[in-house]
């Protein structure tokens, strides 16, 4: 802790806290605290405006490496604790950080709500599709028939879609990044952090005790070009090595057309349109997945409405504005009457 | 005719100390406003007054069905009352299901008026009655005035605009018109109200206005009434009182707090009767700086109040025993992280669902014991309607003294009953100091000061980043701590913390002599009738004394020395005894209970019979030894 000197400009550093970092060595989260440290710095904003709350899991420690306000609050609550703060102080910045297991399992009511409210807090959801801290049960983002401890014949719960559910949870921003892809995860973490209302970041992030390697088939390093998708608003929907691949929609029905062969030309692809006001085109993306499509990563969506906390506080603020309270008339009631 | 009301020249009037009414009627009978109006009719003349609303659970039972009756009762006297009334003197039945869950309550010789009209076939088949109750043996104990109150209604209504059926709706309007000739209240401030409440629909407006008078005249001028009665003015202590009820003197006690400490305050909250006119309440009062938060659920409501608390508001969450039970965690890691929060339980009987509607106590030990953990935390409990708003400013500064949360106990009684309350001088209430650290020289999260509270640094302020959790901490810096022995040490600093809070309560206020033979020992909204049974069993000349525990965790150290001087210590609770354990537990003394769980407040009447026995007892046993 300590006083931070005026001159100074922020750096990683600043956000760096003095506590020793517990997670398993080659954990994905040690990348993504890092690109949030680097990223903070360049916000313009004061550290100590700076608000991290989490809920339980491993991820759930970040708040304790930042060097800023933070709260680690329990399983599945951080968006309530969230929403509090700006209640309470609409100028802070405040940022959730959650995993798969607390989102979208214990807190998946907050989840939603926090959203539909569009509070202004980002929210990076840490998805390594399992139960890290309690060592390796499946989560609600685990593939149906995943063999985990809790689930030896295989698990017959079927998995939801984190980037489905905050697009139908009317999220305001929407956007996937993992943690082995440094530079889209800073340009996402970016675009979060500028975002105002709630930004929801869905971040592929090993856990290489548990569930190692569960994102290689799609950001894999030599597949990536080939199983992702990369979200380039204005752009069209191209990917493949010579980005030579893409997508075409005809009603409701997308599919993979190759650049060139069978008349494809790229005018008939679609152009990514973030701000699309239709959210059935979002909604659509969120549905790619291996085999059949690359997995879309970027931002699928991103609109303007007010914000929860700002509407909140001007409610008050008008209230206040055409008189404040007058305490004593509040206590007296309506009618009184006197006895000598 | 003029608006005015007249006074009744022709006939007797004799005076009445005390009386007791009880309206009641299908829910949708307007029983509730038909109540709260005589209430405020009866305050404006000076009587010192109780009332216990009844309404059932369901919002809209089928009309007619003994489910659906909704009652209202009040007693008004011309000295000091402390209770809504044992039984009723007058029982105001609007239809044959609310006569017939209500007959047995009323007084041997008690008036007995009821709307005729609605003993048709129908209703008389659904309250199961095979044969019109009024025609048979069981009404001969009463003073019985069998009135067509909806024909009357209806006839004096003819000129009114309205349909016949909305016309109909007025006959509660024409019952409390009878009801203010027969007890001479006043029926002006009951037509402004009107006028208020329907500006909208003037025709409504004029019609309830007409049916009100209508009933007025007709107590005036029918045969039947032969004299109408007079209650003179309370000898009340001076001051300048209003009537108020338990949830809106907790809604205004907070925000008296919050404007005590110069704060703004967020209320987070899930809407569950009885608490939830307290939100409704609060939502108004945007200009004091009261943000009001309708969340998900409970958990996100506490979550919330702890947020908000965590930046610098006042952190208020509110909701009856089933929310509390959703809360519990997170009220854990607010006395974790040392923060202040307040948490409302409006009492309501339980478990489960229960009776939603009715009141009860059971949360006791819920409040003090019911988290995961050693798990301390303050409690207080308001004593009467009007304490709501006193214990909702002690809350608060408990909270933020001691950087704690607090539960504040209201119950379902307190919350809808009314009572005249003296409105204290915003003056002269003691300010609630809070400072927010802003150095960041030597700053240590959880440095304690010698209340053992930690700093309340709020974000925003440079140099003071830090961060707080639910895992355990090492003491003075807050960092994580897995020491053992550390853990010990902090488990212990939170017990005390929440135990030096005694030190700093205001001495106990006995009711009656510091010795003798009996104390009785209450908390919450019991206080009317054990003060009342107490006070009547003083008067009998027996060695009695009461005290009402306002304060439940810590509890006033003066009570274990009082104790000390009673023979026969006892404890009467609306629940199956839980203050009678905590206080064993504490004094290892046979402490006796008194238990009732119907969902309904004591009666004076039955307290006074079970501590006389408990005296009885005593007294047969002391004369054995000797
Ligand atoms: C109320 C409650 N229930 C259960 C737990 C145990 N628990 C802690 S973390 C966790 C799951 C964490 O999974 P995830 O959110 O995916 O986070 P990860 O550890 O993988 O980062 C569970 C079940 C708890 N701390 N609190
Ligand atoms: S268990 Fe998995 S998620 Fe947790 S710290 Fe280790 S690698 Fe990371």
């Amino acid at each position: 802790m300590g006083a931070e000197n005026d001159i100074k400009p922020l750096t990683k550093k600043s956000f760096e806290s003095d506590q020793d970092i517990r997670w398993c060595p080659g954990c994905g989260d040690y990348s993504i605290l890092a690109f949030v440290q680097r990223v903070l710095p360049e916000m313009g904003i004061p550290k100590e405006k700076y608000v991290f709350v989490s809920g339980i899991g491993c991820s759930s420690r970040f708040p304790y490496y930042m060097n800023t306000y933070g709260l680690h609050t329990i399983h599945g609550r951080a968006p309530t604790v969230a929403t509090g703060i700006k209640a309470a102080n609409p100028d802070l910045q405040v940022w959730v950080v959650t995993g798969d297991g607390d989102a979208l399992s214990i807190g998946g009511n907050h989840f939603i709500h926090a959203l539909r409210r569009n509070v202004d807090i980002k929210i990076l959801l840490f998805n390594n599709k399992i139960y890290g801290l309690t060592k390796g049960q499946y989560s609600p983002t685990s593939e149906f028939g995943k063999k985990t401890k809790s689930t030896p014949y295989g698990s017959v719960d079927y998995p939801l879609d984190p980037i489905s559910l905050a697009l139908g949870s009317e999220a305001s921003f929407v956007a996937r990044t993992a943690d082995n892809t440094p530079k889209h995860l800073t340009e996402v973490l970016r675009r979060a952090a500028h975002h105002k209302g709630s930004a929801f970041v869905e971040i592929f992030q090993n856990c290489i005790i548990f569930n190692d390697g569960a994102f290689d088939p799609i950001t894999g390093k030599e597949v990536r070009d080939d199983n992702t998708l990369l979200l380039e608003h204005g752009k069209p929907l191209l990917f493949g090595k010579d980005k030579k691949k893409g997508i075409r929609i005809k009603g409701f029905d997308p599919e993979v057309v190759t650049v060139g062969e069978n008349g494809v030309t790229e005018a008939d692809l679609v152009v990514h349109n973030e701000n699309n006001p239709n959210p059935a085109y979002a909604f659509l993306l969120s549905r790619f997945n291996l085999p059949q499509f690359p997995v879309p990563m970027g931002v699928f969506r991103q609109s303007e409405r007010y914000t929860y906390d700002g509407l909140l506080n001007d409610q008050v603020d008008t209230a206040l504005s055409m008189g404040k309270g007058d305490i004593k008339k509040l206590i007296h009631g309506p009618s009184t009457w006197t006895v000598e | 005719m003029s608006d005015v009301s007249p006074l009744p020249i022709s006939k007797e009037i004799e005076e009445k100390d005390v009386v007791v009414i009880r309206f009641c009627g299908d829910s949708g009978d307007g029983m509730q406003i038909t109540g709260s109006r005589f209430t405020q009719a009866t305050a404006s003349v000076g009587n010192d007054l109780a009332t216990l609303p009844d309404f059932p659970a369901e919002i809209r039972a089928p009309a007619g069905s003994l489910a659906g009756v909704s009652g209202y009762q009040i007693q008004f006297s011309s000295r000091e009352i402390r209770t809504p009334g044992d039984a009723p003197d007058v029982l105001v039945a609007m239809n044959p299901a609310a006569f017939k869950t209500n007959l047995a309550d009323l007084k041997k010789g008690g008036i007995l008026i009821v709307n005729s009209d609605a003993f048709n076939e129908e209703n008389l088949k659904l309250a199961g009655y095979a044969q019109n109750p009024l025609d048979t043996e069981i009404v001969k104990d009463y003073d019985l005035y069998k009135f067509p109150i909806t024909t009357f209604t209806t006839h004096a209504l003819e000129t009114s605009p309205l349909i016949k059926k909305d016309k109909e709706r007025c006959k509660n309007f024409f019952a409390l018109g009878l009801m203010y000739w027969l007890y001479q209240r006043p029926f002006e401030p009951t037509l402004e109200w009107i006028d208020k409440q329907f500006s909208k629909k003037v025709d409504v407006a004029n019609a309830n206005k007409m049916a009100l008078k209508a009933g007025y005249y007709f107590g005036e001028t029918t045969e039947a009434f032969k004299k109408s009665f007079r209650v003179a003015k309370a000898q009340l202590n001076p001051g300048t009182y209003r009537n108020i009820t338990g949830n809106e003197a907790t809604a205004i006690g907070f925000i008296t707090a919050a404007q005590l400490a110069s704060k703004n305050l967020t209320y987070a909250t899930y809407p569950i009767t009885p608490a939830s006119d307290i939100l409704h309440e609060l939502s108004k009062h945007k200009n004091f700086g009261i943000k009001t938060i309708q969340a998900e659920d409970e958990i996100a409501a506490i979550g919330v109040a702890i947020g908000a608390s965590f930046a610098g508001d006042i952190g208020l969450t509110g909701t009856s025993g089933p929310g509390v039970a959703l809360k519990s965690e997170a009220l854990s890691l607010a006395l974790m992280m040392e923060l202040p929060l307040v948490l409302i339980d409006v009492q309501r009987g339980g478990p489960s669902t229960g009776l939603p509607t009715k009141t009860e106590q059971a949360d006791l030990l819920q409040a003090l014991y019911g988290r995961h953990g050693e798990a301390p935390v303050a409690v207080v409990a308001p004593a009467t309607a009007g304490d709501c708003f006193h214990m909702a400013i002690e809350a608060v500064r408990i909270a933020t003294e001691f950087m704690t949360p607090v539960i504040y106990l209201s119950d379902g009684y307190l919350a809808n009953s009314a009572e005249p309350w003296v409105i204290p001088d915003y003056d002269k209430i003691p300010k609630i100091k809070i400072e927010h650290p802003s150095n960041p020289e030597g700053f240590k999260a959880y440095q304690r000061n010698e209340k053992l509270a930690r700093p309340w640094a709020i974000p925003g302020v440079k140099g003071l980043e830090h961060r707080l959790g639910g895992l355990e901490k090492q003491d003075v810096t807050g960092n994580i701590s897995y020491d053992p022995k550390n853990h010990e040490h902090m488990s212990h600093v939170r017990a005390n913390k929440i135990k030096g809070i005694a030190k700093y309560l205001p001495p106990l206020e006995v009711f009656g002599k510091n010795e003798g033979d009996v104390l009785v020992i209450g908390w919450g909204g019991t206080h009317g009738s054990i003060t009342s049974a107490v006070d009547e069993l003083q008067k009998e000349g027996m060695s009695i004394s009461s005290v009402h525990l306002r304060y439940l965790n810590p509890i006033q150290n003066d009570l274990y020395g009082l104790i000390e001087n009673f023979e026969t210590i006892i404890v009467p609770e609306i629940n199956l005894g839980q203050l009678v354990k905590v206080l064993r537990a504490e004094t290892l003394r046979d402490i006796k209970a008194i238990n009732k769980i119907q969902g309904k407040p004591f009666k004076v009447e039955e307290l006074k019979e079970a501590i006389k026995k408990f005296a009885a007892e005593n007294a047969a046993k002391n004369k054995k030894l000797a």
